[in-house]
Order: C-alpha cells, then structure tokens, then sequence
C-alpha cells in the first residue's frame, strides 16, 4: 500500500502569542515549532496501514520554507519512508496551498492521502477535503477510526450527538482525528535512520488566492473574574447573581 | 450584490438547530449591499419547519430532493451548490461536524475560497470581511475575502432575528453526482444527552471530581435546569475514562458557547479555555483560589464541590419550580 502524509509545521501550543511587528502574523521569536499534533495521527496511521499490508512506501509532504525540513525529519524518525520539501511560501488562501498539494499529490499514485483534521495555528480545518475535491477523490474528515480492507475503507468521525460511520472505495483522502491511534515518539535508532532516508526538494510558487490578511489580534481579555464567596454559603448569592445580573436562569 | 446562499442542516426531516443563527448572519450582510438570502435544504422526503424559514430571514427556501439525502452526503450537495452557485455572491453554512466537512468540498468544487469558524462577517467594499479566531482562540484574524467565498459561521456568534421575509418555497433539480463517499448512518452515543455545542446550558467536570461514579453530581445539576443543560468535561477526565470522548471541551475537544458554563473541578489550562471562553457567562467551583479558571470565571465560588453542588442543584431546582 502506498500512502502519502500531508505535513505541516506549527507552533507548540503552549506557545505565548505575542502578534508580530506586521500586525498580521505572530512573533516567531522564541516559539518552538512542531509537528502539527493532528498530523501526528496521520503519520500513525500511514505506518500502521502500510504494516498491516505486508509491504508497500509511506511518504511525507510538507509545503512550506526550509524550516519545514526539521519537521519532515521528524516523520522520518517515527518511521516514514522518504520525505518530499514542497519549496516555497504558502498563499493565506488555503486554496492555492491545496492546489500545490494536490498537483503534486496526482503524481504519486497513492492508495490513501492522509492529513490531519485542522492545522493548530491557521484552524484553516480545510486542506484535505480541499484536496480530494481537487483530484477527484473521495474524502472522509476527522476520522478517529479507520479500517482499510479488500481496497475499501470504512470510517467513523464524531458528529453532534453521535458518531457517523461512512465507506469509500480506495483511493481516497482521511483527515484524522483525535482518538485514531497513539503516535509514537520517534526512536533514537529512528532518528540515525532518518538522517539517511530521502528528502526530495521540489520548488514551487503558491497563487497569491483570494484572501487578504487584515488583522492579527489578541482576543478582548475577560473582564476580571468575581470571586462570590466561599463553599454552599455562596450559592444564594450566586443565584441572585445569575438571574438578575447575568439573566441566564 | 445578488444573492447570498445558506445551506441549511437536516437530520431525519428535521432542521438542525442553528438554522436561525445562519440566517441570522447572511441577513445581516445582505441587507449591507441590498441582497437577497436563499436557504437550501437538502434531503429525502418532508422536512419539518422549513415554513418558519421566512421569518428567520429567508427570502426563499430551496428545496433538493434525493434518495441518498436521506443520510448526509457531500459530494450529492456539492454538485447540488455547485449548480446553482452562479446566482451568488457568497455560501454561508454553519461551522458543525457536518458544515465543516462540506465548506471546503463546495469552496475546492467552485474555485473559491473558504473561510472557517467565523465569529463575524460584513461587507468590506466589495469583498467580504470576517473575523476568526486561530491559535486555539488565543489570536482573532481579520480577513478579506474575494471571489464567492465560502464562508463557515461558528454556532453561538449570531442571534437568531425576527425578519418577516417571504420564504416562498422552490425545488431544485440535484443533478447527476458520483457518490464517492457513502455514509451509512449515525450510530448514537451510549447515553443519548444534548451535545454540548448545541445546549444552552454546559455543566462541566474535571480531575477535582476525583472519581468517574461523581460525574452523578453533575448529571443531577444539569437535571435540575430542566432539559437545556449537558455535562462536559476536561481532558484529563476524559483521558482517565471517566465520560466519553464527546463531551470533552476544549482545544482537542469541542468549542462551545453556551448561555452558561459552569466548570466544576478544573483548573483552567489554557487548552480547556480554548473551548469554552465564548461561553456568555462562565461560573467556576474550584477549592483552589489561585486556579486559572477564576481569572476567566465571572462568578466563582471558592471551595469543596462535593459540598457546593448539592447546594447549587437544590438552588437551582428551587427556581426552576417557580
Ligand atoms: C496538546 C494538548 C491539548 C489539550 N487539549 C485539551 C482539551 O481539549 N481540553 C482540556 O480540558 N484539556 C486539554 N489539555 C490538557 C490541559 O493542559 C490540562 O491538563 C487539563 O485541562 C486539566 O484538566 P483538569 O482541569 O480537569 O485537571 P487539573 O488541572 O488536575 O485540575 C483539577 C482542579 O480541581 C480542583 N479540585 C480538586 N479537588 C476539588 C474539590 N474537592 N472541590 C473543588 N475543586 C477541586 C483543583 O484545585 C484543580 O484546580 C491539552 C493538553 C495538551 C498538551
Ligand atoms: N503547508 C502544508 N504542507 C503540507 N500539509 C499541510 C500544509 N498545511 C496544511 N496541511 C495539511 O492539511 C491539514 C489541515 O490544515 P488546515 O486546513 O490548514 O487546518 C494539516 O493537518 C496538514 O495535514
């Protein structure tokens, strides 16, 4: 089974957001990048998929600055089998980073094109999806279950007030999900080995899309909390509270 | 400015809570620039409520009809919107499970672009400008958007409007589609409570509970507010096993903004406050007065929960009988 792993460097986050000097993207000064955590998922389950198969090529694909790089190392120790640097600035329209993704993704023939739900820096929660409608693809987001068997898939995701189970013919695009599986942390012997597998860097140019970027801010703090009182003693001045002051009884 | 397009939820003939909220938003930007809103619907056989739709804002109501709507099926809607999207300025659908999975497909199908979890939308000049929170909440992005945008709005941003529009009925044709992904069905959780982005009321737990036979306390709080209250919970709760994965709140879990979140338990870490700092009025139950969480409480009550719950739930019932 062939799969590829769309990948994507992020902030840590518990990252301090401190808005940079342009006024529209953060202060990178400092900041640790990782691994995109759902990502982490999607590299899980590309490894488990192609072990389960008995044979088959796991790759990873980040676009992005040579940053990205370090990260697609990182894919690389947990067990990935060669990475490939989509080289260039991603556009703030998620769009045009899909088509990026995509036109290279047409090339190699996967069984299954795996990303994670959402990105935790952009939340753009739309790259994969974006993608398989691109290549013509089925498409089931934010799995947190996934079985692959006789070139089908059967998914279940999260909905509100239940969990909705869907299948596809293969090949086909997942964007994974808390709960999918437990990643692993890459081995010392994983990390040598990742230093000697392939990492093929491709220029590219992302369209300038349709978005613009206006504004970076930091959300309005809360006003500052009330402490009411102290144990059962304070629930009548609580109630009092929430149904004069706040009306939400 | 033509028109505005809102796809509307339904799930078994029923319209998903948040329709009203939806319109809500596109009304707003329609009468901006003197548009029109056209909600559509999508599904297989009668769908209950689409009569009020015309009060919450609707224009018209559009109508598609097909057998496999009768589960929810994307690449069916897809090429549904994409049919007649030539008619619209922008596509709003509500940023749920179900909204979030489809703005992307139709934005990729039309060549446009989409924009997720938005907290407000205007007309800025001829494009459309919202407003996103990003960094799990932590930032708000203000973007501009060109083209016929997709645009996902974030349930409990917009209030629902009384609007005295026509909401004359219309079906349109579903045209010919491949179904390339088949869902099957919802299975329903093991206990069939209000989710907590949908309920107006979240009563959440966390470690300070101690054990997962407490969780009982909560239900019964939640009980005493009549039917509009659910049970949430932190991660760490979560990650113990001690309630199911859905209820969990939080950057990892789910984002609400409910009326009223009481957090009972927990201390506030940044990635629980993620989900629930939208919340209108937060109340916190911690016997910690340094906990992170009185910092975003408007109300707290420092001290033993298992001794400050009853009482809140004997208060509680006591108004609600009045
Ligand atoms: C990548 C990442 C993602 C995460 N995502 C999430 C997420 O989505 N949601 C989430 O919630 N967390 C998330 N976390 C975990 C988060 O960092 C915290 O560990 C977690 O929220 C703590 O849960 P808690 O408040 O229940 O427990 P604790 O932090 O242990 O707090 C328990 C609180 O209970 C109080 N307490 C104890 N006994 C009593 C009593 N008898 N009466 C009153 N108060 C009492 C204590 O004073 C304390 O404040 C994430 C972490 C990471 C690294
Ligand atoms: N620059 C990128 N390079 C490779 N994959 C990406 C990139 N940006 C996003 N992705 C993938 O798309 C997913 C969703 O990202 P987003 O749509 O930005 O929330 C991520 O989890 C990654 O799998």
């Amino acid at each position: 089974m062939k799969i590829a792993v769309c990948l994507r460097r992020v902030p840590d986050t518990t990252t301090k957001i401190v808005i940079g000097a342009d006024g529209v993207s953060i202060n990178e000064a400092g900041v640790k990048f990782v691994p995109n955590p759902y990502d982490e998922y999607a590299l899980e389950a590309a490894i488990a998929l192609k072990d389960a198969a008995g044979s088959g090529e796991t790759i990873v694909v980040a676009l992005g600055e040579d940053a990205v790089q370090e990260t697609l190392r990182t894919a690389l120790a947990m067990g990935i089998d060669r990475a490939i640097h989509l080289q260039g600035k991603p556009s703030a329209d998620g769009l045009e980073n899909a088509r990026l993704l995509a036109a290279h993704l047409a090339s190699l023939n996967c069984d299954a094109v795996l990303f994670g739900k959402l990105a935790v820096d952009d939340y753009g929660q739309q790259t994969g999806a974006m993608v398989a409608e691109l290549m013509g693809l089925p498409c089931a987001t934010a799995v947190a279950k996934l079985e692959v068997s006789g070139g089908r898939a059967t998914t279940e995701r999260e909905v509100e007030g239940g969990v909705e189970q869907a299948g596809c013919a293969l090949p086909a695009v997942f964007t994974c999900d808390k709960g999918l599986n437990n990643p692993r942390l890459p081995s010392l012997k994983g990390i040598m080995a990742a230093k000697k597998k392939p990492l093929d860097i491709v220029p590219v140019s992302a369209g300038s899309g349709q978005v613009a970027i206006v504004s970076l801010a930091l959300p309005a703090e809360r006003a500052a909390g009330r402490i009411v009182g102290e144990g059962a003693a304070a629930v009548p001045a609580l109630l009092q509270l929430l149904t004069s002051e706040a009306k939400v009884l | 400015m033509t028109a505005i397009l809102a796809i509307l939820e339904q799930r078994n003939g029923s319209l998903r809570k948040g329709a009203a909220e939806l319109l809500a938003a596109a009304r707003q930007v329609a009468d901006q620039g003197g548009a029109t809103v056209d909600a559509l619907v999508c599904g297989h056989g009668p769908v209950t409520g689409l009569d009020g739709l015309g009060a919450a804002g609707a224009d018209r109501v559009l109508v598609a009809t097909h057998p496999d709507f009768a589960n929810y099926c994307p690449d069916g809607v897809v090429a549904t919107v994409a049919a007649i999207a030539a008619n619209y300025r922008a596509v709003f659908v509500a940023a749920t499970s179900t909204g979030k999975d489809l703005a992307p497909r139709v934005a990729a199908h039309l060549g446009a672009t989409c924009a997720m979890d938005v907290t407000s939308v205007v007309m800025a000049g001829a494009m459309l400008r919202v407003v996103r929170p990003v960094y799990a909440g932590r930032a708000l992005q203000t973007v501009d958007l060109a083209g016929t945008p997709v645009v996902a709005v974030r349930p409990g941003s917009y209030a629902g409007v009384a609007a005295a529009k026509a909401g004359a009925m219309d079906h349109v044709t579903v045209p010919a589609f491949t179904r390339r992904l088949e869902v099957t069905g919802i299975r329903a959780p093991e206990k069939a409570a209000l989710d907590v982005t949908e309920a107006r009321v979240v009563i959440s737990g966390g470690r300070g509970l101690g054990d997962a036979k407490n969780f009982a306390l909560l239900e019964e709080l939640a009980a005493a507010f009549g039917g509009e209250a659910t049970v949430g919970a932190s991660r760490a709760v979560v990650d113990a096993g001690w309630i199911e994965h859905g209820a969990q709140v939080g950057q990892t879990g789910k984002t609400v903004a409910p009326d009223l979140y009481v957090a009972v338990g927990i201390s506030g870490a940044v990635q629980h406050l993620a989900g629930m700092r939208t919340a209108k009025v937060i109340v916190a139950i911690n016997r910690d007065k340094d906990a992170p969480i009185f910092k975003v409480a408007d109300f707290g009550i420092v001290g033993d929960l298992f001794e400050i719950v009853p009482a809140l739930t004997a208060a509680i019932a006591k108004v609600k009988a009045n």
